[in-house]
Protein backbone atom coordinates (compact mmCIF):
# COMPACT_ATOMS: atom_id res chain seq x y z
CA UNK A 1 0.00 0.00 0.00
CA UNK A 2 0.82 3.33 -0.65
CA UNK A 3 2.66 4.91 2.46
CA UNK A 4 0.22 7.76 2.21
CA UNK A 5 -2.54 5.86 2.91
CA UNK A 6 -0.72 4.56 5.71
CA UNK A 7 -0.19 7.55 7.61
CA UNK A 8 -3.50 8.96 6.67
CA UNK A 9 -4.76 4.92 8.11
CA UNK A 10 -2.66 5.66 11.18
CA UNK A 11 -4.69 9.19 11.70
CA UNK A 12 -7.99 7.80 12.17
CA UNK A 13 -9.41 6.21 15.47
CA UNK A 14 -10.80 2.58 15.59
CA UNK A 15 -14.79 2.54 14.35
CA UNK A 16 -14.85 5.77 13.70
CA UNK A 17 -17.70 7.23 10.93
CA UNK A 18 -15.51 7.87 7.80
CA UNK A 19 -16.10 9.52 4.48
CA UNK A 20 -13.64 8.92 1.62
CA UNK A 21 -14.21 12.23 -0.91
CA UNK A 22 -12.86 11.20 -4.20
CA UNK A 23 -11.73 7.36 -2.74
CA UNK A 24 -10.75 5.96 -6.43
CA UNK A 25 -10.64 2.65 -6.59
CA UNK A 26 -11.54 1.96 -3.35
CA UNK A 27 -7.62 0.58 -1.70
CA UNK A 28 -7.70 3.23 1.10
CA UNK A 29 -11.32 2.41 2.10
CA UNK A 30 -10.69 -0.86 1.59
CA UNK A 31 -7.86 -1.21 4.00
CA UNK A 32 -9.46 0.75 6.69
CA UNK A 33 -12.23 -1.40 5.91
CA UNK A 34 -10.67 -4.35 7.18
CA UNK A 35 -8.22 -2.93 9.58
CA UNK A 36 -9.60 0.08 11.69
CA UNK A 37 -13.47 0.55 11.18
CA UNK A 38 -16.58 -0.78 9.14
CA UNK A 39 -18.19 2.42 9.22
CA UNK A 40 -16.82 3.40 5.95
CA UNK A 41 -17.80 4.77 2.94
CA UNK A 42 -17.01 6.47 -0.42
CA UNK A 43 -17.45 9.90 -3.06
CA UNK A 44 -16.58 9.05 -6.21
CA UNK A 45 -16.67 10.54 -9.12
CA UNK A 46 -15.66 7.97 -12.16
CA UNK A 47 -18.28 5.27 -12.81
CA UNK A 48 -15.31 2.58 -13.59
CA UNK A 49 -13.49 3.29 -9.83
CA UNK A 50 -17.29 2.77 -8.46
CA UNK A 51 -17.55 -0.43 -10.01
CA UNK A 52 -13.96 -1.21 -8.82
CA UNK A 53 -15.26 -0.22 -5.43
CA UNK A 54 -18.71 -2.58 -5.87
CA UNK A 55 -16.34 -5.24 -6.16
CA UNK A 56 -14.04 -5.12 -3.22
CA UNK A 57 -17.43 -4.89 -1.17
CA UNK A 58 -17.10 -0.86 -0.23
CA UNK A 59 -20.16 1.16 0.19
CA UNK A 60 -19.73 3.81 -2.76
CA UNK A 61 -22.00 6.74 -4.06
CA UNK A 62 -21.13 8.00 -7.66
CA UNK A 63 -21.25 11.84 -7.10
CA UNK A 64 -19.36 15.25 -7.17
CA UNK A 65 -17.51 16.12 -3.84
CA UNK A 66 -18.64 20.13 -5.57
CA UNK A 67 -22.22 19.28 -5.86
CA UNK A 68 -22.79 16.12 -3.93
CA UNK A 69 -21.61 16.97 -0.22
CA UNK A 70 -24.66 19.22 0.74
CA UNK A 71 -26.78 16.12 1.21
CA UNK A 72 -24.27 14.75 3.81
CA UNK A 73 -26.01 16.40 7.51
CA UNK A 74 -23.31 18.38 9.79
CA UNK A 75 -20.51 16.80 11.55
CA UNK A 76 -22.37 13.59 10.40
CA UNK A 77 -18.54 12.04 10.09
CA UNK A 78 -15.47 11.65 12.43
CA UNK A 79 -13.40 12.16 9.55
CA UNK A 80 -13.60 13.15 6.24
CA UNK A 81 -10.37 12.01 3.85
CA UNK A 82 -9.11 13.95 0.61
CA UNK A 83 -6.48 12.83 -0.49
CA UNK A 84 -4.68 14.81 -3.57
CA UNK A 85 -8.29 15.80 -5.07
CA UNK A 86 -8.12 19.07 -3.87
CA UNK A 87 -6.31 21.18 -6.23
CA UNK A 88 -8.69 19.93 -8.75
CA UNK A 89 -11.66 21.05 -7.92
CA UNK A 90 -12.82 24.58 -9.13
CA UNK A 91 -13.69 25.70 -6.06
CA UNK A 92 -11.28 24.35 -3.62
CA UNK A 93 -11.23 26.90 -0.72
CA UNK A 94 -15.42 25.62 -0.91
CA UNK A 95 -15.13 21.98 -1.13
CA UNK A 96 -12.37 22.27 2.27
CA UNK A 97 -15.49 24.33 3.89
CA UNK A 98 -17.79 21.60 3.38
CA UNK A 99 -15.39 18.99 4.51
CA UNK A 100 -15.21 20.67 7.46
CA UNK A 101 -18.93 21.01 7.85
CA UNK A 102 -19.98 17.62 7.54
CA UNK A 103 -16.84 15.61 8.95
CA UNK A 104 -15.67 16.58 12.90
CA UNK A 105 -12.15 16.38 11.12
CA UNK A 106 -10.98 16.41 8.14
CA UNK A 107 -7.83 14.50 6.59
CA UNK A 108 -6.49 16.30 3.50
CA UNK A 109 -3.59 15.17 1.91
CA UNK A 110 -1.99 17.73 -1.52
CA UNK A 111 0.99 17.32 -3.70
CA UNK A 112 3.81 19.88 -3.04
CA UNK A 113 3.94 22.16 -5.58
CA UNK A 114 7.50 23.65 -3.61
CA UNK A 115 9.20 20.40 -3.78
CA UNK A 116 12.90 21.22 -4.91
CA UNK A 117 12.33 18.57 -7.76
CA UNK A 118 9.15 20.80 -9.16
CA UNK A 119 11.53 24.40 -8.70
CA UNK A 120 14.50 22.66 -10.49
CA UNK A 121 12.47 21.14 -13.48
CA UNK A 122 10.29 24.86 -13.84
CA UNK A 123 14.29 26.82 -13.40
CA UNK A 124 16.22 24.64 -15.49
CA UNK A 125 13.86 23.03 -18.18
CA UNK A 126 11.21 26.11 -18.54
CA UNK A 127 9.16 23.35 -19.07
CA UNK A 128 5.77 22.57 -16.60
CA UNK A 129 7.12 19.92 -13.91
CA UNK A 130 6.51 16.32 -14.91
CA UNK A 131 6.75 14.35 -11.90
CA UNK A 132 6.03 11.39 -10.19
CA UNK A 133 3.02 13.09 -8.03
CA UNK A 134 2.20 15.07 -11.33
CA UNK A 135 2.72 13.03 -13.69
CA UNK A 136 0.47 14.68 -16.02
CA UNK A 137 1.50 17.19 -19.12
CA UNK A 138 0.40 21.07 -18.89
CA UNK A 139 -2.67 20.47 -21.53
CA UNK A 140 -4.01 17.09 -19.78
CA UNK A 141 -3.72 17.80 -15.79
CA UNK A 142 -6.70 17.26 -14.14
CA UNK A 143 -4.95 19.76 -11.46
CA UNK A 144 -6.85 23.42 -12.15
CA UNK A 145 -5.51 24.74 -8.84
CA UNK A 146 -1.75 23.89 -7.66
CA UNK A 147 0.10 24.34 -4.53
CA UNK A 148 2.81 24.43 -2.51
CA UNK A 149 2.50 23.26 1.44
CA UNK A 150 3.07 26.74 2.19
CA UNK A 151 0.25 28.19 0.43
CA UNK A 152 -1.73 25.83 1.82
CA UNK A 153 -0.78 26.56 5.72
CA UNK A 154 -1.18 29.83 5.13
CA UNK A 155 -4.96 29.60 3.55
CA UNK A 156 -5.63 27.23 6.21
CA UNK A 157 -4.21 30.13 8.87
CA UNK A 158 -6.24 32.60 6.67
CA UNK A 159 -9.91 30.62 6.95
CA UNK A 160 -8.75 30.08 10.79
CA UNK A 161 -9.11 26.04 9.73
CA UNK A 162 -6.97 24.97 12.38
CA UNK A 163 -3.86 22.65 11.45
CA UNK A 164 -4.21 19.84 14.66
CA UNK A 165 -0.93 17.37 12.43
CA UNK A 166 1.31 18.46 9.33
CA UNK A 167 3.12 16.18 8.00
CA UNK A 168 5.43 15.99 5.16
CA UNK A 169 6.08 13.00 3.25
CA UNK A 170 9.25 12.35 1.18
CA UNK A 171 9.66 8.90 -0.63
CA UNK A 172 9.22 7.18 2.09
CA UNK A 173 10.73 9.82 5.14
CA UNK A 174 7.80 10.84 7.02
CA UNK A 175 8.13 13.89 9.38
CA UNK A 176 6.14 16.83 11.17
CA UNK A 177 6.07 19.47 9.57
CA UNK A 178 5.85 22.85 12.16
CA UNK A 179 6.24 26.60 11.82
CA UNK A 180 9.71 27.15 12.26
CA UNK A 181 10.58 24.56 9.83
CA UNK A 182 7.64 25.28 7.04
CA UNK A 183 10.19 26.83 4.29
CA UNK A 184 12.36 23.97 4.90
CA UNK A 185 9.85 21.40 4.56
CA UNK A 186 8.35 22.78 1.72
CA UNK A 187 11.27 22.15 -0.38
CA UNK A 188 11.57 18.33 0.98
CA UNK A 189 8.48 17.26 0.88
CA UNK A 190 6.53 15.62 -1.98
CA UNK A 191 3.36 15.07 -0.65
CA UNK A 192 1.91 17.93 2.46
CA UNK A 193 -0.54 15.49 4.68
CA UNK A 194 -3.08 17.41 6.87
CA UNK A 195 -5.53 17.09 9.96
CA UNK A 196 -8.07 19.98 10.16
CA UNK A 197 -10.60 21.05 12.87
CA UNK B 1 -58.15 -19.16 -18.58
CA UNK B 2 -57.36 -22.87 -17.33
CA UNK B 3 -53.57 -22.18 -17.14
CA UNK B 4 -53.82 -19.65 -15.33
CA UNK B 5 -56.36 -21.27 -12.75
CA UNK B 6 -53.47 -24.10 -12.95
CA UNK B 7 -50.78 -21.52 -11.53
CA UNK B 8 -48.71 -21.96 -8.16
CA UNK B 9 -50.96 -20.13 -5.54
CA UNK B 10 -50.97 -19.14 -1.50
CA UNK B 11 -54.60 -18.03 -0.66
CA UNK B 12 -53.75 -15.51 2.22
CA UNK B 13 -56.45 -16.03 4.80
CA UNK B 14 -55.58 -13.35 6.77
CA UNK B 15 -57.56 -9.66 6.51
CA UNK B 16 -55.93 -6.98 4.50
CA UNK B 17 -57.14 -3.63 4.97
CA UNK B 18 -56.35 -1.92 1.45
CA UNK B 19 -55.62 2.01 1.85
CA UNK B 20 -58.92 2.85 0.09
CA UNK B 21 -60.79 1.13 3.09
CA UNK B 22 -62.14 -1.75 2.06
CA UNK B 23 -60.76 -5.03 3.35
CA UNK B 24 -59.79 -8.15 1.70
CA UNK B 25 -59.26 -11.74 2.85
CA UNK B 26 -59.02 -15.45 1.47
CA UNK B 27 -57.69 -14.09 -1.96
CA UNK B 28 -54.70 -15.91 -3.88
CA UNK B 29 -50.96 -14.72 -4.26
CA UNK B 30 -49.46 -16.63 -7.69
CA UNK B 31 -46.09 -17.13 -6.73
CA UNK B 32 -42.37 -19.21 -7.85
CA UNK B 33 -39.15 -19.59 -6.10
CA UNK B 34 -36.14 -20.60 -8.03
CA UNK B 35 -33.02 -22.18 -5.55
CA UNK B 36 -32.78 -23.50 -2.11
CA UNK B 37 -33.77 -21.99 1.37
CA UNK B 38 -30.99 -22.91 3.41
CA UNK B 39 -31.22 -23.88 7.06
CA UNK B 40 -30.93 -20.90 8.57
CA UNK B 41 -32.89 -19.17 6.54
CA UNK B 42 -31.11 -16.32 5.62
CA UNK B 43 -30.73 -16.12 2.35
CA UNK B 44 -34.48 -15.49 0.90
CA UNK B 45 -34.78 -12.80 -1.92
CA UNK B 46 -37.92 -11.09 -2.89
CA UNK B 47 -38.02 -9.61 -5.86
CA UNK B 48 -40.95 -7.12 -7.55
CA UNK B 49 -41.75 -7.34 -10.51
CA UNK B 50 -42.68 -4.25 -12.82
CA UNK B 51 -46.30 -2.96 -14.55
CA UNK B 52 -46.53 -5.42 -17.07
CA UNK B 53 -44.18 -8.34 -15.23
CA UNK B 54 -45.52 -11.53 -13.38
CA UNK B 55 -44.41 -14.02 -11.13
CA UNK B 56 -41.97 -15.80 -13.98
CA UNK B 57 -38.25 -13.78 -14.00
CA UNK B 58 -37.01 -16.92 -15.83
CA UNK B 59 -36.94 -19.92 -17.17
CA UNK B 60 -39.96 -20.13 -19.65
CA UNK B 61 -43.21 -18.34 -18.87
CA UNK B 62 -45.93 -21.42 -19.07
CA UNK B 63 -48.14 -18.59 -20.40
CA UNK B 64 -46.37 -16.84 -22.88
CA UNK B 65 -44.14 -19.49 -23.88
CA UNK B 66 -41.19 -16.80 -23.57
CA UNK B 67 -38.36 -16.19 -21.67
CA UNK B 68 -39.20 -15.03 -17.89
CA UNK B 69 -38.63 -11.09 -17.97
CA UNK B 70 -35.54 -11.23 -15.96
CA UNK B 71 -33.79 -13.90 -17.63
CA UNK B 72 -30.48 -11.84 -18.18
CA UNK B 73 -30.14 -11.04 -14.06
CA UNK B 74 -31.86 -14.11 -12.45
CA UNK B 75 -30.69 -17.59 -13.05
CA UNK B 76 -28.11 -19.97 -11.93
CA UNK B 77 -24.97 -18.09 -11.37
CA UNK B 78 -26.58 -14.65 -12.77
CA UNK B 79 -26.47 -11.84 -10.95
CA UNK B 80 -29.20 -12.71 -8.19
CA UNK B 81 -27.48 -16.85 -8.11
CA UNK B 82 -30.30 -19.26 -7.73
CA UNK B 83 -27.47 -21.25 -6.84
CA UNK B 84 -27.08 -19.70 -4.30
CA UNK B 85 -30.20 -17.58 -2.98
CA UNK B 86 -33.77 -18.37 -2.79
CA UNK B 87 -35.97 -16.25 -4.58
CA UNK B 88 -39.13 -15.40 -4.37
CA UNK B 89 -41.29 -13.91 -6.86
CA UNK B 90 -45.11 -13.20 -7.15
CA UNK B 91 -47.55 -11.80 -9.39
CA UNK B 92 -48.93 -8.50 -7.66
CA UNK B 93 -52.37 -7.96 -6.45
CA UNK B 94 -54.64 -6.29 -9.51
CA UNK B 95 -52.38 -8.38 -11.58
CA UNK B 96 -53.31 -10.71 -14.10
CA UNK B 97 -51.24 -13.82 -13.59
CA UNK B 98 -52.97 -15.89 -10.93
CA UNK B 99 -52.77 -13.22 -8.06
CA UNK B 100 -56.01 -11.55 -6.96
CA UNK B 101 -57.14 -8.83 -9.71
CA UNK B 102 -60.00 -7.64 -11.71
CA UNK B 103 -60.14 -10.25 -13.39
CA UNK B 104 -60.86 -12.97 -10.46
CA UNK B 105 -63.94 -14.32 -10.08
CA UNK B 106 -66.28 -12.78 -7.25
CA UNK B 107 -67.77 -15.33 -5.54
CA UNK B 108 -71.02 -13.33 -5.14
CA UNK B 109 -71.77 -12.92 -8.70
CA UNK B 110 -69.99 -15.60 -10.36
CA UNK B 111 -67.91 -12.99 -12.48
CA UNK B 112 -65.06 -11.10 -12.59
CA UNK B 113 -64.76 -8.49 -10.42
CA UNK B 114 -63.90 -5.67 -13.65
CA UNK B 115 -64.43 -2.28 -12.59
CA UNK B 116 -65.45 -3.43 -8.90
CA UNK B 117 -62.49 -4.41 -7.87
CA UNK B 118 -61.02 -2.08 -5.29
CA UNK B 119 -58.58 0.23 -6.42
CA UNK B 120 -54.95 -0.76 -5.14
CA UNK B 121 -51.68 0.86 -3.78
CA UNK B 122 -47.75 0.06 -4.32
CA UNK B 123 -48.71 -0.32 -0.06
CA UNK B 124 -51.47 -2.91 -1.11
CA UNK B 125 -49.26 -4.75 -3.15
CA UNK B 126 -46.22 -5.20 -0.38
CA UNK B 127 -48.34 -5.68 2.24
CA UNK B 128 -49.98 -8.80 0.43
CA UNK B 129 -46.42 -10.65 -0.58
CA UNK B 130 -45.31 -9.88 3.00
CA UNK B 131 -47.77 -12.78 3.59
CA UNK B 132 -45.96 -14.90 1.79
CA UNK B 133 -42.74 -14.41 4.04
CA UNK B 134 -45.39 -15.97 6.98
CA UNK B 135 -45.84 -18.96 4.87
CA UNK B 136 -42.26 -19.62 3.93
CA UNK B 137 -41.38 -19.05 7.71
CA UNK B 138 -38.36 -16.38 6.71
CA UNK B 139 -38.04 -14.04 9.94
CA UNK B 140 -35.74 -11.61 7.75
CA UNK B 141 -34.95 -12.07 3.79
CA UNK B 142 -31.27 -11.30 2.31
CA UNK B 143 -32.62 -8.98 -0.27
CA UNK B 144 -35.65 -6.99 -1.54
CA UNK B 145 -34.76 -6.30 -5.28
CA UNK B 146 -36.85 -4.56 -7.95
CA UNK B 147 -36.99 -2.26 -11.11
CA UNK B 148 -39.20 0.84 -12.07
CA UNK B 149 -42.48 0.27 -10.17
CA UNK B 150 -40.63 -2.93 -8.54
CA UNK B 151 -38.18 -0.35 -6.99
CA UNK B 152 -41.05 1.44 -5.63
CA UNK B 153 -42.04 -1.56 -4.14
CA UNK B 154 -38.36 -2.21 -2.85
CA UNK B 155 -38.33 1.42 -1.14
CA UNK B 156 -42.35 0.76 0.31
CA UNK B 157 -41.23 -2.72 1.98
CA UNK B 158 -38.17 -0.96 3.55
CA UNK B 159 -40.41 1.62 4.84
CA UNK B 160 -43.26 -1.17 6.32
CA UNK B 161 -40.80 -3.65 7.59
CA UNK B 162 -37.64 -1.21 8.21
CA UNK B 163 -35.77 -4.66 9.53
CA UNK B 164 -37.21 -7.00 7.27
CA UNK B 165 -34.38 -7.39 4.82
CA UNK B 166 -30.21 -7.23 5.38
CA UNK B 167 -30.06 -5.20 1.90
CA UNK B 168 -32.23 -3.53 -0.45
CA UNK B 169 -31.66 -2.67 -4.57
CA UNK B 170 -34.47 -0.13 -5.77
CA UNK B 171 -33.24 0.01 -9.63
CA UNK B 172 -34.18 3.19 -11.98
CA UNK B 173 -37.53 4.18 -9.89
CA UNK B 174 -38.19 7.27 -7.63
CA UNK B 175 -40.48 7.88 -4.78
CA UNK B 176 -42.62 9.76 -5.87
CA UNK B 177 -44.43 9.64 -9.49
CA UNK B 178 -44.62 12.84 -11.26
CA UNK B 179 -46.64 14.51 -13.59
CA UNK B 180 -45.08 13.19 -16.34
CA UNK B 181 -45.27 9.80 -15.12
CA UNK B 182 -49.12 10.53 -14.42
CA UNK B 183 -49.64 11.88 -17.62
CA UNK B 184 -48.10 8.75 -19.36
CA UNK B 185 -49.76 6.58 -17.38
CA UNK B 186 -53.50 8.53 -18.56
CA UNK B 187 -52.76 8.20 -22.27
CA UNK B 188 -52.70 4.41 -21.89
CA UNK B 189 -55.64 4.22 -19.95
CA UNK B 190 -57.81 7.13 -21.74
CA UNK B 191 -57.15 4.61 -25.19
CA UNK B 192 -57.85 1.30 -23.01
CA UNK B 193 -61.48 3.58 -21.93
CA UNK B 194 -61.70 4.85 -25.50
CA UNK B 195 -61.96 1.05 -27.02
CA UNK B 196 -66.08 0.54 -27.14
CA UNK B 197 -65.14 -2.97 -25.89
CA UNK B 198 -63.99 -1.84 -22.83
CA UNK B 199 -67.39 -1.22 -21.74
CA UNK B 200 -66.58 0.47 -18.58
CA UNK B 201 -64.70 -2.35 -17.53
CA UNK B 202 -67.18 -5.50 -18.18
CA UNK B 203 -65.72 -6.91 -21.15
CA UNK B 204 -64.74 -10.37 -19.60
CA UNK B 205 -68.53 -11.62 -19.09
CA UNK B 206 -69.42 -10.70 -22.72
CA UNK B 207 -66.16 -12.68 -23.82
CA UNK B 208 -64.40 -9.61 -25.82
CA UNK B 209 -61.54 -7.09 -24.89
CA UNK B 210 -60.75 -4.08 -25.40
CA UNK B 211 -57.34 -4.92 -27.47
CA UNK B 212 -56.99 -1.93 -29.68
CA UNK B 213 -57.09 0.19 -26.93
CA UNK B 214 -55.06 -1.97 -24.73
CA UNK B 215 -52.26 -1.93 -27.44
CA UNK B 216 -52.35 1.87 -27.96
CA UNK B 217 -51.54 1.92 -24.47
CA UNK B 218 -48.30 -0.65 -24.86
CA UNK B 219 -47.45 1.45 -27.62
CA UNK B 220 -47.55 4.20 -25.91
CA UNK B 221 -45.61 3.15 -22.36
CA UNK B 222 -42.84 1.10 -25.17
CA UNK B 223 -41.73 4.39 -26.15
CA UNK B 224 -41.10 5.85 -22.97
CA UNK B 225 -39.24 2.40 -21.84
CA UNK B 226 -36.37 3.12 -24.79
CA UNK B 227 -34.19 5.73 -25.47
CA UNK B 228 -34.08 8.23 -28.62
CA UNK B 229 -30.78 7.23 -29.17
CA UNK B 230 -31.47 3.91 -29.23
CA UNK B 231 -34.58 3.74 -31.01
CA UNK B 232 -32.36 5.69 -34.03
CA UNK B 233 -29.81 3.09 -33.56
CA UNK B 234 -32.22 0.11 -33.90
CA UNK B 235 -34.61 1.58 -36.34
CA UNK B 236 -33.85 4.99 -37.61
CA UNK B 237 -36.08 5.69 -40.95
CA UNK B 238 -35.45 2.07 -41.84
CA UNK B 239 -38.67 0.83 -44.17
CA UNK B 240 -40.54 -1.83 -43.14
CA UNK B 241 -40.21 -4.62 -46.22
CA UNK B 242 -40.33 -2.16 -49.14
CA UNK B 243 -37.74 -0.11 -51.31
CA UNK B 244 -40.09 2.90 -50.88
CA UNK B 245 -42.76 4.97 -49.38
CA UNK B 246 -46.29 3.74 -50.07
CA UNK B 247 -48.23 7.34 -49.90
CA UNK B 248 -50.51 5.79 -47.11
CA UNK B 249 -50.89 4.60 -43.45
CA UNK B 250 -49.80 1.35 -44.07
CA UNK B 251 -46.63 0.55 -41.92
CA UNK B 252 -44.07 2.08 -43.93
CA UNK B 253 -41.16 2.37 -41.36
CA UNK B 254 -39.61 -0.45 -39.03
CA UNK B 255 -40.23 1.33 -35.72
CA UNK B 256 -44.11 1.38 -36.85
CA UNK B 257 -44.06 -2.30 -37.47
CA UNK B 258 -42.30 -3.21 -34.22
CA UNK B 259 -44.75 -0.73 -31.99
CA UNK B 260 -48.22 -2.83 -33.77
CA UNK B 261 -46.13 -5.72 -32.97
CA UNK B 262 -45.13 -5.32 -29.01
CA UNK B 263 -49.07 -4.10 -29.08
CA UNK B 264 -50.66 -7.00 -30.23
CA UNK B 265 -48.65 -9.54 -28.75
CA UNK B 266 -49.29 -7.72 -25.24
CA UNK B 267 -52.90 -8.17 -25.60
CA UNK B 268 -52.82 -11.90 -26.06
CA UNK B 269 -51.25 -12.07 -21.89
CA UNK B 270 -52.58 -8.83 -20.34
CA UNK B 271 -55.92 -7.63 -18.93
CA UNK B 272 -57.05 -4.02 -19.68
CA UNK B 273 -58.71 -3.48 -16.28
CA UNK B 274 -54.97 -5.11 -14.46
CA UNK B 275 -53.67 -2.08 -16.66
CA UNK B 276 -55.80 0.68 -15.54
CA UNK B 277 -55.60 -0.55 -11.82
CA UNK B 278 -51.77 -1.03 -11.88
CA UNK B 279 -51.04 2.17 -13.42
CA UNK B 280 -52.91 3.75 -10.92
CA UNK B 281 -51.22 2.22 -7.73
CA UNK B 282 -48.05 3.98 -9.51
CA UNK B 283 -49.53 7.05 -10.23
CA UNK B 284 -50.70 7.40 -6.49
CA UNK B 285 -47.38 6.18 -5.26
CA UNK B 286 -45.74 9.12 -3.34
CA UNK B 287 -43.56 7.85 -0.13
CA UNK B 288 -42.40 11.54 0.36
CA UNK B 289 -45.80 12.52 1.01
CA UNK B 290 -46.98 9.48 2.80
CA UNK B 291 -44.34 11.14 5.56
CA UNK B 292 -45.68 13.99 5.27
CA UNK B 293 -42.92 16.11 3.06
CA UNK B 294 -39.86 14.50 4.21
CA UNK B 295 -38.72 10.79 2.80
CA UNK B 296 -36.18 10.55 4.96
CA UNK B 297 -38.72 9.57 7.94
CA UNK B 298 -39.83 6.89 5.46
CA UNK B 299 -36.57 4.95 6.32
CA UNK B 300 -35.79 5.78 10.20
CA UNK B 301 -35.05 3.76 12.16
CA UNK B 302 -34.07 0.78 9.11
CA UNK B 303 -30.80 -0.61 9.10
CA UNK B 304 -31.27 -1.79 5.48
CA UNK B 305 -28.23 -1.61 3.00
CA UNK B 306 -28.61 0.04 0.30
CA UNK B 307 -27.47 0.27 -2.92
CA UNK B 308 -29.84 2.29 -5.80
CA UNK B 309 -29.41 1.90 -9.56
CA UNK B 310 -29.89 4.34 -12.15
CA UNK B 311 -29.63 4.54 -16.02
CA UNK B 312 -28.10 7.35 -18.07
CA UNK B 313 -30.73 7.05 -20.32
CA UNK B 314 -33.66 6.65 -18.75
CA UNK B 315 -36.09 9.84 -19.23
CA UNK B 316 -38.87 7.42 -17.41
CA UNK B 317 -37.15 7.43 -13.99
CA UNK B 318 -34.46 9.34 -14.59
CA UNK B 319 -30.61 9.46 -12.34
CA UNK B 320 -32.34 12.89 -10.75
CA UNK B 321 -35.25 11.33 -9.16
CA UNK B 322 -33.03 7.86 -7.67
CA UNK B 323 -30.68 10.22 -6.60
CA UNK B 324 -33.46 12.22 -4.62
CA UNK B 325 -33.70 8.56 -2.85
CA UNK B 326 -30.22 8.90 -2.05
CA UNK B 327 -29.78 12.33 -0.68
CA UNK B 328 -32.76 10.84 1.89
CA UNK B 329 -31.08 8.02 3.12
CA UNK B 330 -27.80 10.35 3.52
CA UNK B 331 -29.65 12.75 5.24
CA UNK B 332 -29.98 10.65 8.12
CA UNK B 333 -26.92 8.63 8.18
CA UNK B 334 -28.20 5.65 6.48
CA UNK B 335 -25.99 2.88 4.53
CA UNK B 336 -26.34 3.61 0.97
CA UNK B 337 -24.40 3.17 -2.43
CA UNK B 338 -25.16 4.30 -5.96
CA UNK B 339 -24.09 4.33 -9.08
CA UNK B 340 -25.68 5.48 -12.71
CA UNK B 341 -24.70 2.86 -15.15
CA UNK B 342 -24.12 3.81 -18.61
CA UNK B 343 -26.45 2.47 -20.72
CA UNK B 344 -28.17 3.68 -24.26
CA UNK B 345 -31.41 1.30 -24.19
CA UNK B 346 -33.58 3.63 -21.71
CA UNK B 347 -35.73 2.50 -18.95
CA UNK B 348 -35.42 -1.04 -20.20
CA UNK B 349 -31.41 -1.19 -19.42
CA UNK B 350 -32.52 -2.92 -16.72
CA UNK B 351 -34.54 -5.80 -17.91
CA UNK B 352 -31.43 -6.00 -20.95
CA UNK B 353 -28.22 -7.70 -21.33
CA UNK B 354 -26.37 -4.69 -19.46
CA UNK B 355 -22.91 -6.21 -18.18
CA UNK B 356 -21.89 -2.83 -15.66
CA UNK B 357 -25.23 -3.62 -14.77
CA UNK B 358 -25.69 -6.87 -13.88
CA UNK B 359 -22.12 -7.09 -12.70
CA UNK B 360 -22.88 -4.57 -9.82
CA UNK B 361 -25.81 -6.15 -8.98
CA UNK B 362 -23.98 -9.47 -8.39
CA UNK B 363 -20.72 -7.99 -7.12
CA UNK B 364 -22.70 -6.16 -4.65
CA UNK B 365 -25.50 -9.26 -3.44
CA UNK B 366 -22.28 -11.13 -3.01
CA UNK B 367 -20.51 -9.07 -0.96
CA UNK B 368 -22.90 -8.04 1.15
CA UNK B 369 -23.88 -11.55 2.16
CA UNK B 370 -20.30 -12.57 2.31
CA UNK B 371 -20.41 -9.33 4.92
CA UNK B 372 -23.54 -10.06 6.77
CA UNK B 373 -23.55 -14.22 7.07
CA UNK B 374 -20.73 -15.47 6.14
CA UNK B 375 -17.74 -13.52 8.55
CA UNK B 376 -15.87 -16.36 10.03
CA UNK B 377 -15.82 -15.50 14.23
Amino acid sequence: MKQEFKIISSLIEKNSKILDVGCGNGELMKYILDNISNNIRGLEISKKNVQACIEKGLTVIEGNAELDLGQFPNKSFNYVILSQTLQAFLKPDEVLRELLRVGKKAIVTIPNFGHWKVRMHLLFKGTMPVTENLPNEWYNTPNLHMCTIKDFVNFCGKREFELTKSISLSGKKVSYINKRNLSFKNLTSELGIFEIE
Amino acid sequence: MNKIDSLKKYIVKDVLKLDCGKEISNFPIAYETYGKLNTEKNNGILIFHALTGDQFPCGTNPITNKDGWWSYALGPNKAIDTNKFFVISANVIGGCMGSFGPSSIDPLTNKAYGPNFPVITINDMVNAQNFLLDYFKIKKLFAVIGGSMGGMQVLQFVSNFPNKADVAIPIACTASHSAQNIALNELGRQAIMADSEWNKGNYLDNGISPSKGLAVARMAAHITYLSKKGLQEKFGRKLQERDALKFGFDADFQIESYLRYQGSVFVDRFDANSYLYITRAMDYFDLTKQFNGNLSDAFKGSKTKFFIISFTSDWLYPTTENRDIVIALNAIGADVGFIEITSDKGHDSFLLDVPDFLNAVKNFLNNSYKKIHETRI
